[in-house]
């Protein structure tokens, strides 16, 4: 996306572009990161889960010399003043990953000392100042990270190394005391069980949209005459908000199932996971559909004339040549389809359909914040768990093409 | 999360069988003729005592509903726009990685998360699912608005300095017009995904279509189901074709 017509930099490799002598990106985000901290709650306390909490005072965090956890810091500051060497990018980005894990251990440190015996229900939350922070921390790796112009593999591989120091704040016990992880602890199971539940819908999705969405993308390839009506019908669809297409789903499955009580027995109902699976199926054959004619038309003719003058047949053709030269724009639109089935499964739980959805309704039933995190925080991690890794499959299978 | 682009060399019709004149009638007689379709859902669901939602009106919670959209979009596309503008000025360069970084991470995030937790932290009611509407809305908006800056061939910006316009009179009258058609297939994708979305907030007791949808699920009211999602799907569906009609308008309009 960059234009390439800009001046070239002093230090090969900063992606060719003189940086100017102030880092303004690293310096908003800092001002964010402060004026969060200063405005808002760091964490807060309440008697209970349901009842909304007091601040916790800076004070209090930093006690006794734990301001130390902001070291970190000193070098996202330098960073702002001296920018434009690979080496400190890459010490501002080591810099921001300490610190965002910094934060959660201040955060789990502070629940930890606050804990009453005589109050074992009450409960310390997070609170906006550690939201802003650490939003503010993770986009300054980023920005580090971009300045020094890696490859995607090694650029995910050093995004995934930098989450390495808050990963094992957490699997150390670092955030236990925190009223999120209380949460986890009290339905470990039910978690388990909703997670695995909204992987299954998404998993069990795929097989229809692959094996209806694939063979509709190659007919509108070869048929121009069905391509547009085809694909102003599956619009219309994805128009459709979700919730009303669960909806509109009940009572024509409650129908088909009073009339033939034997689909009853095999699971389908007009809630629950059936109407899931068909909606997110209908939404997704639209992205399938739309990049596997995209990807077969954007094979070049010239490949195709080659292979009939090698004299292999159509079907040959199409297996040997159109398939895999179609098949990284093709996953480009199943990642569009599994980012969206994993966000629109969460909506599924309202028909009964279970998933982290659940959760999250339940929290927000019960006004309990860290119920509605406890569903949310996972739901993103599969989203963008599943985003990495289908980019990751596309960029391998584009170098391989190329 | 996309929608498709308009659909090329649209075949005149006649007007009866328009289909946004037929969606948009639909929706109308759907909205004002909800009561006297009473007798409708009560063959249809026999079991049912309340047949038909009459806690709100279906005009009043339509009403609630694009005010909500209207409101949340309007604000998205006068901040989106703007911030897309920045990052494509010389001055504003400099923050054009950092705005991609955002946009690709609100891309995985799911619109009913940013509403699950804006509403615990904003209270319940209207205010917090206009703010978590606005806020996901930004990032199509955004999106477009740089894409379409940059579309804008070199040499037609060239022309226009060496005519001498001034700066201002190129982004005006230059880049803006001819970006517009891009510009409005973001503000399209950010209202229809709004559309669904405060359908949802009604879950946290802001008063949308949704509301009749929720009440149903809860109550085992299938019939209050179908009616909101019925007239929340047409509304989805209206907007959608209206944006397309829209497009082609300016497309044609650029020549």
């Amino acid at each position: 996306m960059r234009s390439a017509s800009e001046p070239a930099g002093e230090v090969e490799g900063d992606q060719g572009e003189a940086e100017p002598r102030l880092n303004r990106v690293r310096l908003l985000l800092v001002a964010i990161g402060l004026i969060g901290a200063v405005a808002l709650d760091f964490l807060s306390r309440s008697p209970n889960r349901l009842l909304s909490g007091q601040p916790v005072p800076w004070g209090v965090i930093i006690e006794g010399g734990r301001i130390v956890a902001f070291a970190p810091a000193v070098v996202i500051l330098v960073g702002i003043f001296m920018p434009g060497r690979r080496g400190l990018h890459l010490a501002v980005a080591l810099a921001a990953a300490i610190l965002a894990a910094s934060l959660l251990w201040l955060a789990g440190d502070a629940a930890l000392r606050l804990f009453d015996p005589a109050a074992p229900a009450a409960r310390t939350s997070f609170g906006g100042a550690f939201w802003i922070l650490e939003a503010a921390t993770v986009l300054i790796a980023a920005d580090a990270m971009q300045r020094l112009g890696l490859s995607p593999a090694a650029r995910l591989a050093a995004g995934l190394a930098l989450t390495l120091p808050t990963l094992a704040v957490l699997f150390l016990g670092g955030a236990d005391s925190l009223s999120i992880l209380k949460e986890y602890a009290n339905r470990r199971e039910v978690f388990a069980e909703a997670v695995l539940r909204h992987i299954q819908i998404v998993g069990a999705t795929l097989v229809p949209t692959l094996l209806i969405g694939i063979p509709l993308g190659i007919a509108a390839f070869r048929s121009a005459r069905l391509r547009g009506p085809l694909f102003a019908v599956l619009n219309v669809i994805q128009t459709i908000p979700s919730i009303a297409l669960f909806g509109l789903l009940i009572a024509p499955l409650s129908g088909l199932v009073a009339i033939a009580p034997a689909l009853g027995a095999l699971g389908i109902s007009g809630i629950g996971a059936t109407p899931a699976i068909i909606a997110l199926t209908l939404y997704s054959l639209l992205p399938i559909a739309r990049s596997t004619a995209a990807g077969l038309e954007q094979v070049p003719v010239s490949a195709v004339d080659a292979a009939t003058g090698m004299g292999m047949t159509r079907g040959q053709i199409f297996r040997s040549v159109q398939a895999p030269l179609a098949l990284p724009v093709l996953l480009a639109g199943l990642r569009v389809t599994v980012v969206q089935a994993v966000g629109m499964t969460a909506v599924a739980a309202l028909i009964g359909a279970g998933g982290l959805g659940a959760i999250i309704f339940q929290g927000l039933a019960a006004s309990a914040l860290d119920l509605v995190l406890l569903g949310v925080v996972p739901l993103v991690a599969l989203a963008v768990a599943a985003d990495v890794l289908l980019k990751l499959a596309i960029s391998m299978m584009r170098r391989n093409a190329a | 999360m996309s929608l498709a682009p308009a659909d090329p060399a649209p075949a005149r019709r006649p007007f009866a069988i328009d289909p946004l004149v037929v969606a948009f009638l639909a929706l109308v007689a759907l909205v004002f003729g909800m009561p006297w379709l009473k007798p409708v859902f009560a063959a249809l669901f026999p079991g049912q005592e309340r047949p038909l939602f009459e806690q709100d009106s279906f005009w009043s919670l339509t009403l609630a509903h694009i005010g909500l959209v209207a409101i949340s979009s309007a604000a998205a596309t006068l901040v989106g726009v703007a911030g897309g503008i920045f990052v494509t000025r010389r001055s504003g360069r400099e923050f054009r990685p950092l705005l991609e970084t955002v946009v690709a991470m609100g891309q995985t995030f799911p619109p009913v998360a940013v509403l699950a937790v804006a509403v615990p932290l904003l209270g319940f009611g209207p205010a917090p699912a206009l703010i978590a509407l606005a806020l996901y809305g930004l990032l199509p908006i955004t999106e477009a608005t740089v894409a379409g800056i940059e579309s804008v061939p070199a040499s037609v910006r060239e022309a226009a300095r060496g005519i001498g316009m001034t700066k201002r009179g190129i982004l005006f009258g230059v880049e803006l017009p001819l970006a517009a058609p891009v510009v409005l297939s973001g503000v399209r994708t950010s209202v229809i995904i709004n559309i669904g979305t405060a359908a949802i907030a009604s879950t946290v007791g802001a008063k949308t279509l949704g509301l009749p949808i929720i009440v149903g699920l809860s109550g085992f009211n299938t019939a209050y189901v179908l009616q909101g999602a019925l007239v929340v799907a047409l509304l989805a569906i209206v907007t959608d074709l209206a944006f397309d009609r829209l497009g082609r308008h300016l497309g044609s309009w650029k020549g």
